[in-house]
């Protein structure tokens, strides 16, 4: 692990930036163990059952929520994401729907669940970046996750999030050049989300080791804190990830799930399920114990 | 605020590189064209984006890949594409001479073989082994199987499901030609979806995979390099003008879909401020219908594919679903250069109807014995409202130049349901229908 913060660390790091997302990645840093971070659609199933699912993971033992704005062109999303907010514009999402969602979430976690927002960027330079970046901040969001947003087209959004407050979580891939790693970190404020592979969202088998390099290659241009992503969905990944990232970040397997053809309750059931076993993963990454599928020791508090 | 993003990387410095106004319009380098283009994409992409920008300049400095390219467009694509001057369509032009720079000659039947072959000459010196396309409708993935089979490459063409069923004898094309054609089944099952789905398994594959984009859109470098690769059209065609009647033309008139036979065909003339350039976008029903890929007349500046350009969106940034007669034009952005000569006043861009192209497809098939795809009748339509115009202005010894980016064979199915030709039985026993370009 690496050490705390320094007061000028660039970037990913954070706690001088008042990042709401890096101060709880850090006490869970103390704590000893890693964070977990869900990605779920807004608007799916409707715009209501998208709070219930936010707040049911959270219960779950989830720490960071990562809200996606439906989009009709998701590149960076496999099949089971793509279904999902192609199901919620057809329900009539609109993007404004994800502030009230953010707003809602923040309420009744207390405030005590950095709430991200993921979103392709057309959506946003449609409403205006400084515009988005006032309503999500006031929303109580904490930032925005941008996968198809480099720094060097960032320079509104950069301005935008100085100015709001907001974290900027930038993408850097297993393709990535030392130089590509160290202008991403020095962009980043939150933490830098380290894709696991070259690919898409999506269930995989294996979380391969170009993750771990990634990570460390990120840390060394910089970066403070690192999150995972992409291909992450059992409880063993979530553990094995755990170990050496500072949140892992799962998506599709929280919302495969949510997809099925069961009654709502039934579905968010195994939402919580999947949230509890990833959870115990997690907890279990640096502890040296078993990963197991019971709940998590620590569950999330919800006033609901 | 620290200036985070005043790094001395090369991609940090980009944001204040915005066009370069000091140089020839022809000659403008990407990734920005006035505030369109860049590299809107994930950070993936982006090794595999400056590999490719420093292979393309590298290759345009080689002298055996520049003579490699133009041995291949002479013995192989046939080039020069002649210059054919149409006077009996000429006459419904109010009085202007019109030549058409014939790219329908071309080996593959359209422009772009162009591209294609010279993209595909560069995957060979990356050292790639895979290339995947998107299409529309099939011509661009017919060319791009065409170049994989002549350069031993593999070749995944990814097409919307609808357009493979529909166009099942360019499908059969591309598998003839060696090509695995996969059927995209998500999104609204379009051009559009096609290259989503082509940009994902780029995403996973970039290693040994070039994405082969097709047209002018796409991030920094495909609009500038696709350009390049086309501009071989307009520098013959100023040529050939000059030859034939001695001096420039007043109007060049072009389809644009992505924008690739236009933006080849201008380039040469950006320069030569008395040549006026007409865009023709696909006004499909016609504007007030919602029905059509006008970016120009009913979009807005965003971002979709990697480029900010004009673009079909909702209110949310949602992009629109598109719709022309024309699958080749059937596209919701459009290259960025496009968008850059558009806000300049450069060139002018104008809505065509699908009916208003289908009567120029006509009028060029029983005057002039040539058939024309959809796409460049779009180009042709506009050039007859260009003439008429100018001779309602009183103006004489007037010249247009319209680039027949495509030849029509493709295209039989749909014209003869349009025109009543065919009975539908028929029609449904040859298994084609509605074709295009891009």
């Amino acid at each position: 692990m690496s050490a705390a913060p320094t007061q000028d660390a660039p970037g990913a790091s954070t706690a001088a930036t008042g990042s709401v997302t890096a101060r709880r990645l850090l006490e869970l840093r103390a704590e000893g163990r890693a964070g977990l971070v869900a990605y779920l659609p807004v608007g799916f199933p409707t715009v209501e059952r998208s709070i219930e699912a936010a707040l049911a993971v959270v219960e779950s033992g989830v720490d960071v929520l990562e809200l996606g704005v439906p989009y009709t062109d998701p590149v960076m999303d496999g099949p089971v994401i793509q279904a999902a907010a192609q199901a919620a514009l057809d329900g009539g999402v609109r993007v404004a729907d994800v502030f009230r969602v953010v707003a809602a979430v923040t309420e009744r976690t207390g405030g005590r669940v950095p709430v991200l927002v993921m979103t392709y960027w057309n959506p946003v330079l449609r409403y205006g970046v400084d515009a988005f970046a006032r309503d999500l901040a006031a929303a109580g969001g904490a930032g925005l996750i941008t996968p198809d947003l480099i720094p060097d087209e960032g320079r509104a959004w950069l301005d935008a999030s100085e100015e709001h407050g907001l974290d900027r979580v930038f993408l850097v891939a297993p393709s990535s050049t030392p130089e590509r790693l160290a202008l991403t970190v020095r962009a980043s404020r939150g933490f830098v989300y380290a894709a696991s592979t070259m690919g898409v969202t999506g269930v995989r088998e294996e979380v391969g080791p170009q993750a771990a390099r990634l990570v460390a290659d990120t840390r060394a241009a910089g970066a403070d804190l690192v999150c995972v992503g992409l291909g992450v969905s059992t409880g063993r990944q979530a553990s094995e990830v755990g170990r050496y990232a500072d949140g892992v970040i799962v998506g599709s397997a929280f919302v495969r799930p949510m997809l099925a053809d069961a009654p709502w309750d039934e579905r968010l059931a195994a939402v919580r399920a999947v949230g509890a076993e990833l959870a115990a993963g997690v907890r279990s990454a640096r502890s040296g114990a078993e990963q197991t599928t019971d709940a998590p020791t620590t569950p999330g508090e919800v006033d609901a | 605020m620290p200036d985070l993003t005043s790094s001395t990387t090369p991609g940090g410095a980009e944001h204040s590189v915005r066009a370069d106004l000091t140089r020839s319009l022809a000659t403008q380098e990407g990734p920005y064209f006035g505030e369109f283009g860049g590299r809107y994409v994930p950070e993936a992409l982006v090794a595999a984006l400056d590999e490719l920008e420093t292979e393309y300049r590298k290759a345009l400095d080689d002298p055996a890949f520049v003579g490699e390219l133009a041995r291949l467009q002479r013995e192989y694509t046939g080039r020069p594409s002649p210059l054919t001057e149409v006077p009996r369509f000429a006459e419904h032009a109010g009085g202007s001479r019109v030549f058409l720079k014939r790219e329908d000659l071309n080996h593959t039947g359209s422009h772009k073989i162009n591209n294609v072959l010279g993209q595909a000459l560069l995957v060979k010196r990356m050292g790639k082994t895979r290339v995947i396309a998107e299409t529309g409708a099939g011509q661009h993935g017919v060319a791009t199987a065409t170049a994989a089979a002549l350069l031993d490459l593999e070749c995944v063409v990814y097409m919307g499901e609808e357009d493979t069923r529909r166009q099942a004898l360019n499908v059969a094309r591309m598998r003839l030609l060696g090509a695995e054609v996969v059927p995209v089944t998500i999104g609204q099952r379009t051009l559009k979806d096609a290259i989503n789905e082509a940009l994902r398994d780029w995403v996973a594959n970039v290693e040994t995979t070039h994405y082969l984009l097709g047209t002018v859109t796409g991030p920094h470098p495909f609009p500038e390099m696709v350009r390049e690769f086309h501009r071989v059209i307009g520098e013959e065609a100023r040529t050939q003008i000059l030859d034939r009647i001695g001096r420039l033309p007043d109007a060049l008139a072009a389809c644009v879909g992505g924008g690739s036979n236009a933006l080849g065909l201008f380039n040469a003339f950006l320069d030569d401020e008395g040549v006026e350039l007409y865009g023709f976008e696909a006004g499909g029903e016609g504007i007030e219908t919602g029905r059509h890929a006008a970016r120009f007349s009913g979009g807005a500046p965003g971002v979709l594919h990697g480029a900010r350009s004009y673009l079909l969106q909702d209110d949310d940034g949602q992009t629109l679903p598109s719709h022309s007669v024309s699958a080749g034009l059937d596209y919701p952005s459009v290259g960025p250069a496009h968008s850059w000569l558009h806000d300049l006043g450069r060139a002018t861009y104008q809505p065509v109807t699908d009916a208003e192209a289908m009567e120029a497809f006509r009028l060029l098939c029983r005057t002039e014995g040539i058939i024309p795809a959809i796409e460049s009748a779009h180009a042709l339509a506009g050039a007859l409202r260009v003439g008429r115009a100018a001779a309602e202005a009183g103006r004489t010894d007037h010249v247009i130049l319209v680039n027949l980016s495509g030849r029509g064979d493709k295209d039989v199915a749909t014209a003869a349901r349009w025109f009543d030709l065919v009975d539908d039985e028929a029609i449904a026993e040859t298994a084609t229908g509605t074709e295009g370009q891009l």
